[in-house]
Order: C-alpha cells, then sequence, then structure tokens
C-alpha cells in the first residue's frame, strides 16, 4: 500500500510543475505503460491474499483515477496554452472596416403610397389602379366636365392628339369612373398613382402623385366623410391633437364640395402640423355628384357617398419636411440617400407607419 | 375677385369686424386670398441699412453700399452722397420705384461699370424737406428695428381679394357676395336704391338679332345717352378702379366697369356716332376681321357671335369691343350695351381666338339673364350724373325669355346627404336669403332658382347652398365603419410591392422620374414601339412619353456621375408606354448599375461591374418573389441598346414567348451617345406584367416538406465543348438523366488555353447525387457516373477531360 502511495505522490508532485506534452506522455508511459508502475502494480494483484486483495484493488484503482485525472487535466491545460498562445499570433486589426455592404433606399412617394393604403387598408379600403393615359371622356365628361365648363380651365392638360380625345391624366379621378363602370356597389376604393398637369415651379410639378378616394354605399354621408379624413390624417401625421377645417368649395364631380384645412405652426422655419393657429390646404372632397353616379350606371336614388383626392407629394412634404416638390423628381444620389427609406421599413399597422 | 369693404358696406349693413367678415366668407365657400392694403406706389421705398460702403473704383466721389434692405442678400447701391457711411440708417428706393420729388422711374443700371440695384434717397427726393445735400439720415432709436419696413404708412384701404370658383358668376360682382354673407347672418342686404331717371328721348340706333343657327347672344338691351362730356373719373370711382387692381381711363370707361365689378352685369359702350345706321347681332362669317380694344387685329372664324353694323363687326360679343365704335375723351353720344350671350358660345370664341377678359370670364360663366335693364339704369344714371347728357328709352331685343328654373327638392335629402338636421323654417329662410322664391307642400319645398345662379340645377345644388350656410362645422364626424368589401392589394399590387422593396434591398436607391423624356434619349431604347408625341409638351426636351424607363435612367445617372459619385445603383418601377390609348402601358422595373465593385477596398480586389451582376440581381429578385430558379430558362437575345455578346433575357419556362426580363451591359455606342464616363455600365429590367401569377401559395408549397436523410455523394466532371455551346444545355443534359437522383449541378470552373483546342473550352462541374430510397452503392455510383458522360458526350458531342 504505501509503495502505491509513494508512486502516487511523487507523480503527482511531478505533475506539479510546467511540463511540455512530451513529458507528460512520459510520464503517462512510466505509470500506464506495459511496464508501468501502476500497470505492474496490478499485476501483483492476482498473488495477493483474498482478504487484502479487495482493499488493495481499491485503493490501486483510486490512485489511478486520481493520476489519470491528473494527467488529462494537465494535458488540456498544455493544449488550452498552445492554442491561445497560437491564437495570440493570428490577432488581426478588428477596426479596419467590414466587408462592404450596399444599403438601397425607397423613394419616399413610394413610401408615402404604402403608409396611406396601411392607413386606409385598416378602415377597409382596397387599392385600384388606372392608366396614365385617359380619354377625355373618363377625366372629364363622365366627372361632370363638359368640355364648355370653365373647370376644365383649372386643368392644364397634356394631350397627345390634336383632337384633346387622348391626354395624361390630371387627376386620379378617372379610376372612380373605371371602377364603378366595371362593378357593381358598394364601393370602397382608394387609388394612388401618377397625375399630369402642364404647370412647373417650385410647388408645380408637370407630374405628380395623387391618392383618389371613393365610398359609396346606400347610407353614406357627410359625416363619414368627416370621419374618414379626420382619422387619416390622425394616423397619417401620427399625432393624436390635430385641427382640421372643412370649408365649402367646388368640384364638378362632387356636390356639395369641401376643401380641407389643417392646422399648424412655424417653429424654427419649419412647419408643424396639428394645432397652430394657421391653416394649409391638404386635400379636396365632397359627396359623388348624382351626375356622376348616372354616368357610370349607379343609381343615384339608392346609392350614394363621398370621394377626396389627396396630393401624395405634399403630404410626404409636410410629414418628413421637404421643401422643394421638383427635387422628388431629379434623381439626386444625395436626397435620394437622405430622403430615401431602408426597404426592410415597410409602413404597416401592427409594427407601426414610421419609426 | 377685389373689392374693398366700404364696397361691401355698399350692400351690405354690418357691424361684424373684417376678422370675422373674412371667417365668414370662408365659411361659405369664398376663399379669402388676401386681406392688404390697396399696393401704393409708396410701398417700394423701404427702410435700410447701409452694412458696408466702399470706394468706387473709376469715380472718386461715388461710393458702393452693400445695403440691408430686411431681405435675406443685401443689395449693391452706388451712392454718391458724402454721408452714405457704413451702418447709416437711410431710405431704399427699389428698381421700379418712382420718385416722389421728379417722378423718375428708377431701373437696374451701370453707374461707372458698377451695377446698382436701385437708390438711397435724399429728403429732398422724397419731398419731406428742402435737404438734398446727403440721404436721409434715420434716427436709429425710431427705426433700427424697422429695417425692411415700408418707409411710407400705406394709408389706403383694405382689399379683400377672393378666389371664386367657377360655379359662382355671382360672386364676380360684390352683391353677390354681400348676398352670401347676409345668408349666413353676417349681416342685411341693402336694398339696391336707383333713383328715377328720365328717360325722354327715343333709342334711334335700331337694334336686331338674327337668328342664325347657334346665336350666341339672346338678349341685346341699349340705350342712348346724347350730349355726354367725357372726362377724368371722380376721385370715389377712381378709388374703386384702383381697388380692383386697375387703372382709371375715363369716366364711361370707368363706369362700365364699375357697374360689373358691382353687380357682375358686364356693359359696353360705344361712340354711337361711330355705328353705321344700325346694330346687328349675328353669327361672324370666316375671313371677316376686326381691331379689338386690346390693339390686335383679329380674323374670324364661322359662327362666332358679332356685334356689328353696316359696315362690319364692331366687337366681338360679349367678349371684346372693336377699336371703330370706341369712345374717346371727346365722344358726345353713347350707346350703352347691357346683353346676354350664352356661355358655350362665348367659351368657345375666345378659345379659338385666346382671348381672356372680365366680360369673357363673366359670360362664360353665366351673368344673370335678368339683370339687363337694372345694368342700363345704373350705367346711365352714373354717366349723366358724372357727364350729363340725355338717356334714352331701353330697347331690349330678346329671343330668349330665359324663364327662371324651378326643382322640388324633398327637404330630407338634407338630412340623408350632410347628416344632421336643420329645421324646415331655418331652411325656408336660408333660401329666401339666398333670393330662390320658397313654397313649402308638406315634405316638399317649391323652389323658384334666383336668375343669377346658373349653377343651381338640381336638389343636391340645394343640399349645398343650406349646409354651405349653415355651416360644415355643424356636420358631425362618424367614427371610419372598418367593413371591407375586397383584399387590399390584388395580386399584381402585391407583386410590385414586393418586388419594388426586393430591388431595393439589393443597393439600389429607388428613384421616380418622368413619365415623358426627351425624344433623342428615347431613340435610344425605344426599339419597335412607337413614339408617342405631346402635343403641348411643357418644354422641348420632355416631348414624347417614355418607351423605357431607361431613357430617365441613364439622364440621370449622367447627372450624378457628373456630380462626382462613381459607384451607382439606381432603379424605379413604373410605366412605360407602347402606344398612346389608355392601358397600352406596360409596368416595368428598370434598375441600372455604374462603376465598380469593391472600389478602394482594403481586403477585396475591385472590378467593373458585369452582366453576371444584374444576372444575379434579377434572378435572385425573382427567386424571392416565389419563381422557380429551376424552371428559368436564358437565351442570349436581348434589346438592341445591350451589349450584344454580353446581356440576356429570362423567361420562366423554356416554352414561353414572350421574356420577363433581360440583363446586361448597356451597349458602348449608346454609352458614348450620352456621354456617360464609368468603368461599367450595366442594367436589367422586369416586366411585372409577364410575370404570370404561377405560384402555388404559401400555405400549400409549405405543407409539401420532403426530403432524403441516404447519404450524398459528389463527382467532378470536366467536359471540353465547342466555344459557343451554352452552359445551360450541358446542365440541362445531366439534369434531365436521373430527376431523381441528380440533385444539384455546380459549374466551378470554364476554362480556355493550353491543352484545350482553339475553337473549345473545358467546362467543370460538380454534381450531387443522392436517393431518396437507399444509400447508394460505388456500382449504382460508377453506373451513374458513366451515364453522365456517355449522355453529354452523345448530345452535346464533348469530350471528358482526362
Amino acid at each position: 500500500m504505501s509503495d502505491i502511495k509513494k508512486i502516487k505522490d511523487e507523480y503527482l508532485n511531478k505533475l506539479e510543475i510546467d511540463l511540455n506534452i512530451e513529458s507528460v506522455n512520459q510520464i503517462k508511459t512510466e505509470l500506464f505503460g506495459k511496464n508501468g508502475k501502476i500497470s505492474n502494480s496490478f499485476k501483483t494483484l492476482g498473488s495477493l491474499p483474498t482478504d487484502e486483495r479487495k482493499k488493495f484493488a481499491s485503493d490501486l484503482n483510486s490512485i489511478k483515477d486520481e493520476l489519470q485525472e491528473k494527467i488529462d487535466s494537465k494535458l488540456q491545460e498544455i493544449e488550452t496554452k498552445e492554442i491561445n498562445s497560437k491564437l495570440e499570433n493570428e490577432k488581426v486589426d478588428v477596426t479596419l472596416p467590414e466587408r462592404e455592404f450596399s444599403r438601397g433606399k425607397i423613394h419616399p412617394v413610394s413610401q408615402v403610397i404604402d403608409e396611406i393604403s396601411s392607413i386606409f387598408s385598416e378602415i377597409g379600403f382596397s387599392v385600384e389602379e388606372g392608366p396614365d393615359i385617359e380619354n377625355e371622356h373618363n377625366n372629364f365628361t363622365a366627372l361632370n366636365t363638359p368640355d364648355n365648363h370653365p373647370a376644365r380651365d383649372m386643368h392644364d392638360t397634356f394631350y397627345l392628339d390634336n383632337n384633346k380625345e387622348l391626354l395624361l391624366r390630371t387627376h386620379t379621378s378617372p379610376v372612380q369612373v373605371r371602377t364603378m363602370l366595371n362593378g357593381k356597389p358598394p364601393f370602397k376604393i382608394i387609388a394612388p398613382g401618377r397625375t399630369y398637369r402642364s404647370d412647373s415651379d417650385q410647388t408645380h410639378s408637370p407630374m405628380f402623385h395623387q391618392v383618389e378616394g371613393l365610398h359609396i354605399d346606400k347610407d353614406i354621408n357627410m359625416g363619414h366623410l368627416k370621419g374618414c379624413l379626420n382619422y387619416f390624417i390622425k394616423s397619417f401625421f401620427e399625432v393624436d391633437n390635430i385641427k382640421m377645417r372643412f370649408r365649402p368649395s367646388h368640384f364638378p364631380f362632387t356636390e356639395p364640395s369641401a376643401e380641407v384645412d389643417i392646422g399648424y405652426e412655424m417653429k424654427d422655419g419649419k412647419i408643424v402640423i396639428g394645432e397652430g393657429d394657421k391653416w394649409l390646404e391638404i386635400l379636396g372632397c365632397g359627396m359623388v355628384h348624382p351626375n356622376v353616379l348616372k354616368n357610370v350606371k349607379v343609381n343615384p336614388d339608392i346609392y350614394q357617398g363621398y370621394a377626396f383626392g389627396i396630393g401624395i407629394d405634399r403630404l410626404g412634404m409636410l410629414k418628413y419636411g421637404i421643401n422643394d416638390l421638383r427635387a422628388f423628381f431629379e434623381t439626386d444620389y444625395r436626397w435620394l440617400n437622405h430622403f430615401g427609406f431602408d426597404p426592410l421599413d415597410v409602413p404597416s399597422n401592427y409594427r407601426g407607419l414610421s419609426r | 375677385m377685389k373689392f374693398t369693404i366700404s364696397w361691401l358696406k355698399e350692400h351690405l349693413d354690418t357691424k361684424k369686424k373684417d376678422k370675422d367678415l373674412i371667417e365668414k366668407l370662408t365659411d361659405v365657400g369664398l376663399e379669402v386670398e388676401s386681406f392688404n392694403n390697396i399696393s401704393s406706389d409708396l410701398d417700394s421705398f423701404k427702410v435700410a441699412k447701409i452694412v458696408n460702403a466702399e470706394q468706387h473704383p473709376n469715380a472718386d466721389r461715388l461710393r458702393i453700399c452693400d445695403v440691408d434692405i430686411g431681405e435675406q442678400n443685401t443689395v449693391k447701391v452706388v451712392c454718391g452722397a458724402p454721408n452714405a457711411k457704413k451702418d447709416l440708417l437711410t431710405v431704399y428706393a427699389g428698381p421700379g420705384s418712382i420718385i416722389p420729388k421728379n417722378n423718375m422711374k428708377l431701373s437696374i443700371s451701370k453707374i461707372r461699370g458698377v451695377t446698382s440695384y436701385g437708390m438711397l434717397c435724399s429728403e429732398s427726393e422724397l419731398n419731406l424737406s428742402e435737404e438734398s445735400e446727403g440721404i436721409t439720415d434715420l434716427k436709429p432709436d425710431n427705426y433700427s428695428d424697422k429695417i425692411g419696413k415700408n418707409f411710407f404708412k400705406n394709408n389706403t384701404e383694405k382689399v379683400f381679394d377672393l378666389s371664386i370658383t367657377p360655379n359662382r358668376p355671382d360672386c364676380l360682382g360684390v352683391r353677390g357676395v354681400a348676398r352670401d354673407l347676409a345668408a349666413a347672418g353676417a349681416g342685411k342686404l341693402k336694398k339696391i336704391s336707383l333713383k328715377n331717371i328720365k328717360k325722354n328721348i327715343s333709342q334711334k340706333i335700331k337694334v336686331s338679332i338674327t337668328k342664325d343657327k347657334n346665336q350666341g347672344c339672346t338678349i341685346f338691351g341699349s340705350c342712348l345717352v346724347e350730349g355726354v362730356t367725357n372726362k377724368e373719373s371722380p376721385q370715389w370711382l377712381k378709388e374703386k378702379i384702383l381697388s380692383l387692381g386697375q387703372k382709371p381711363i375715363s369716366a364711361i370707361v370707368d363706369i362700365t366697369n364699375y357697374v360689373m365689378f358691382d353687380l357682375n352685369r358686364p356693359m359696353h359702350a360705344y361712340d354711337a356716332d361711330k355705328i353705321d345706321k344700325e346694330i346687328i347681332v349675328r353669327n361672324s362669317k370666316k375671313g371677316e376681321t376686326f381691331e379689338a380694344l386690346d390693339n390686335k387685329e383679329y380674323k374670324l372664324d364661322d359662327d362666332m357671335c358679332v356685334i356689328s353694323d353696316k359696315s362690319g363687326v364692331l366687337g366681338l360679343g360679349g367678349i371684346i369691343g372693336g377699336t371703330r365704335s370706341g369712345t374717346e375723351i371727346n365722344t358726345q353720344n353713347i350707346l350703352l350695351e347691357s346683353a346676354y350671350f350664352l356661355p358655350r358660345s362665348i367659351r368657345k370664341t375666345s378659345k379659338l381666338l385666346n382671348i381672356d377678359t372680365d366680360a369673357k370670364f363673366r359670360f362664360e360663366r353665366g351673368v344673370d339673364p335678368q339683370s339687363i335693364e337694372l345694368g342700363l339704369t345704373k350705367a346711365a344714371q352714373l354717366i349723366s350724373e358724372i357727364c350729363g347728357g340725355k338717356i334714352s328709352k331701353f330697347d331690349v331685343q330678346k329671343i330668349d325669355n330665359h324663364e327662371k328654373n324651378k326643382i322640388k327638392f324633398n327637404i330630407s335629402l338634407f338630412e340623408k346627404i350632410t347628416g344632421f338636421k336643420v329645421k324646415d323654417n331655418e331652411i325656408i329662410e336660408i333660401l329666401n336669403d339666398l333670393g330662390f322664391e320658397v313654397s313649402k307642400k308638406k315634405l316638399e319645398l317649391d323652389l323658384e332658382i334666383p336668375s343669377w345662379r346658373p349653377d343651381i340645377t338640381q336638389p343636391i345644388d340645394i343640399v349645398e347652398e343650406i349646409v354651405r350656410i349653415k355651416g360644415y362645422e355643424n356636420i358631425e364626424t362618424l367614427n371610419p365603419e372598418k367593413n371591407r368589401i375586397k383584399d387590399t392589394l390584388n395580386k399584381q399590387q402585391k407583386l410590385f410591392h414586393f418586388l419594388q422593396r426586393s430591388v431595393a434591398s439589393k443597393g439600389y436607391f429607388e428613384t421616380v422620374t418622368w413619365s415623358f423624356t426627351e425624344s433623342k434619349i428615347n431613340n435610344l431604347f425605344k426599339e419597335n414601339l412607337k413614339e408617342i408625341k405631346i402635343v403641348n409638351p411643357i418644354s422641348s426636351d420632355l416631348d414624347v412619353l417614355r418607351n423605357s424607363i431607361f431613357s430617365n435612367l441613364t439622364f440621370y445617372l449622367k447627372k450624378n456621375l457628373d456630380r462626382g459619385f462613381k459607384d451607382i445603383s439606381l432603379f424605379e418601377i413604373g410605366p412605360i408606354f407602347t402606344d398612346k390609348k389608355p392601358g397600352e402601358q406596360l409596368t416595368v422595373i428598370g434598375a441600372i448599375k455604374s462603376g465598380k465593385i469593391a472600389r478602394l477596398n482594403w481586403n477585396e480586389k475591385d472590378r467593373a461591374v458585369d452582366v453576371f451582376d444584374m444576372k444575379k440581381d434579377v434572378v435572385q429578385t425573382l427567386v424571392e418573389a416565389g419563381y422557380n430558379r429551376q424552371g428559368f430558362f436564358i437565351r442570349d437575345k436581348s434589346p438592341s441598346y445591350y451589349h450584344p455578346g454580353k446581356s440576356g433575357s429570362v423567361y420562366l419556362d423554356k416554352d414561353d414567348i414572350e421574356p420577363v426580363a433581360y440583363f446586361g451591359e448597356i451597349h458602348p455606342n449608346i454609352i458614348k451617345k450620352i456621354d456617360i464616363k464609368t468603368e461599367g455600365l450595366v442594367g436589367f429590367e422586369i416586366y411585372l406584367d409577364r410575370l404570370k401569377d404561377n405560384k402555388i401559395k404559401l400555405k400549400d408549397l409549405k405543407s409539401n416538406f420532403e426530403y432524403s436523410d441516404y447519404q450524398k455523394s459528389e463527382r467532378d466532371f470536366a467536359f471540353v465543348v465547342d466555344k459557343n455551346f451554352k452552359a445551360q444545355d450541358l446542365i440541362e443534359i445531366i439534369s434531365s438523366i436521373d430527376k431523381n437522383l441528380i440533385r444539384s449541378i455546380k459549374i466551378f470552373d470554364i476554362y480556355e488555353g493550353e491543352n484545350i483546342p482553339q475553337d473549345k473550352k473545358s467546362i467543370a462541374l460538380n454534381v450531387t447525387i443522392q436517393s431518396s430510397e437507399k444509400t447508394l452503392e460505388e456500382s449504382d455510383l460508377e453506373k451513374i457516373n458513366k451515364l453522365i458522360i456517355s449522355t453529354v458526350e452523345t448530345k452535346s458531342g464533348a469530350k471528358i477531360r482526362s
């Protein structure tokens, strides 16, 4: 017994000091090799008397385990040390720039259209579209704006033929006509898209974007119109308190008609939408004119409802503080980068319109 | 429509403050554009401060001053005054100002080679004192906070400027505005007070309206005023004309204008002595000419409504008079005209001749046909008061009586449309105030529409009248109903939305450009599509609708390159036009990329952008959108604006007739023509309308989850093929050998050169083989190996490379 105890103490001591892998393996062989000290001790087991054998075997096994464990941990320790010192030499400068990545942008007009669609989706509207080229009938006549109507002068129209039969739509309202002609009431749609007027200065551009709204059913009245736009404006500008004013106006395709102003104030040269004492006109709306309903084969004695038209670019300018309308369409890389949105920022109801 | 408060109060008895009147006007639908003093010549004299004064390089006694006039930038003024020094507060007169002392009008001028914008004034020049030694020296205590403000106080009256919608011609006269205000409770409408005028003489000039087809004139009223002395208008009349923003001319002209703006009743005054015998209102004949009061000669077409005499055309009825019969300061006898012209006729003629006058503006919207005699009375009375003269009896020729329209109005319609209730009595009162004759029959009102309201034709118009006078603030705000009829987006719209963000997520900036473009650039990309010209383009370089998105993208790419950007990725999703009828358009994504990948990068080697960058973006986008890559077929045909050797087209399926996308390098000739300088220019286009909806729904796709756990094996091959043999065909041959076993094929090397014949290339590929039924044995693999080699060799003429 004392022999193996001696072996144990001796080797545990040996293993205490700094060793390299070879020395540890050498020790391993000395202990557990074919003629190793522990191996040899096991061989003596058979020659011991039965009563001693049990005790010795048990001691020997525990010493064997203890040494084995010590050796293993020593080996691991050395390995870790070696790896660590190797890794120390592999160190790179992590402050060097990352691999190149490119980040795309969504144009503010597209983002705002998605915001608008998301808001109206929440109150049951679906999205319709119409062609950019329209005929005179859908753009004017069907919308209760006959040829001799002075209201036509308010639209500086681009024409594609000398008979003024084909034109670039001056508003998104022809989508109303197309939608109602192709379907049966009720209708509950918005129609965003490109619109064109031959007008160009700081606040006008020959192409711009509008969103049309139309809700026709049996009992839709001006109270619903007010409620719908009130909901939209609050959601869009992401403010709880917003002053709104409906005032009478005139559009040939609605009667009664209204223009809607929202309150704002100037703070540090910037427009702040909400409570201020100034008014900003943002959209036109009204109850769809019975003549329009007749023109699209909807019976105005049964059905009625509202329509509205909103300038998308202008809404975007107000919300995101963009000053010049023309910059929207000039493809300045710096502008697109600054005012553009990350493609992953999809406006939606559950995660919010914008960050 | 402009008028002063005092003018309004001639028609409206009111104690309301200006502010309340403005609010009321807005509330009833008469938008107030501005409310300012009548502009005065003296408004251009501003309090100013010299912020810097330097010696003039070419003149000893002159100084060049930088002057703060309260605007963003200072202005440069050359000044000879000895006291023109830094920090002096003085009076600045801008270009266009008229100097009170000598009535000289200032203009921008060069003084000894230095441009001077306006002038700094002495007290003498401003008629303030005799002091002319130096420029006005203002005391800082009184003026330092007034820089940029008017120096002279504007004591003129305030003027309303209303924007009148086209349906409200009645409000193009002050009286109409007053009537609306009265109805809305802002005062009481005064009665028009007309003195009884003596009409002693007869109207000797015969008037007739011919029965031409489409006669544009239906009533022509006239009266003679004989023995007048035309003169300058009295002060009160001049002020009225000035408040309209117009220049007084002579009493007679000013009176006709005044009546027009007061009552929306256009009038015309002829010099009666210049009329050849009689007045004939008739249709013009093609080729007739006359000189109008705007001093232009007009050549007429057939069927324009003209006022003529025996010698020819005197004027265009309701639009403009002629010089031949115009009144002058020495005119003695005048014929006054008060007529009714049909809006359609006025509009047609004025459009053809491109004439816009105040009279035309009113007649085309609709003048009160019952105001003929009122106009004659008011004008004749004023003329005899101011210019003297005897008034004749009125002569009124008519071919239409213009009976007042009548409509029945069911009171319940009001609440049905507006959602709120107004008492019947109140409704009747509002309509009465607006000039309607109302008689109530149970739930219905019989209404006679006032003759000045041509816009009111049906019951819905009555609803509008009541609700706007009552006030839109009475409409309740109802919570939006959330019920839904249809999905928000249809499949095509979802695809649009998805692809837009998919392309952007690959590093492209989305842009939005005009749907029109310059024909010169468009021609480079138009292929065999028709050119669609805009008849009236906004400018000559935006003269056609675009046949391709690339025209604008390349144009703006160049602009950004010129700004110093090199590596640019742009895309637009929007319409291109195939012809000029509605619907002849396609929705296309166009994307372009310029410059290099990994420019100035410390750990990657840079390279120019190339066709495979585009192919990756196109294919990845389509795959993300749910299309199956395995089905795609690539052809090397593409539109001529691509590099013929480095471009291609993508078909969703080999059998499809039309490709869904193109990709490649832009043709070097085009790059040269647009004058773009970059290391590489590539692009792609995706045609959304051609992306058929062949997608299995996601929920079905997901539920079909199959996989194999048996061992995979990989084998490498290298085949030597003809140089123009396509990799796609090689893959197709191999994959069709056994679709169950051959799981994927990857090309990992293309080699040309040493050890390979000149007209050949070597394609090295790696094939993954896996069964879904068992672990393949070496013999199975060997079999398929051999099959691959033999099939490829037979079908393609390739040789396995040993």
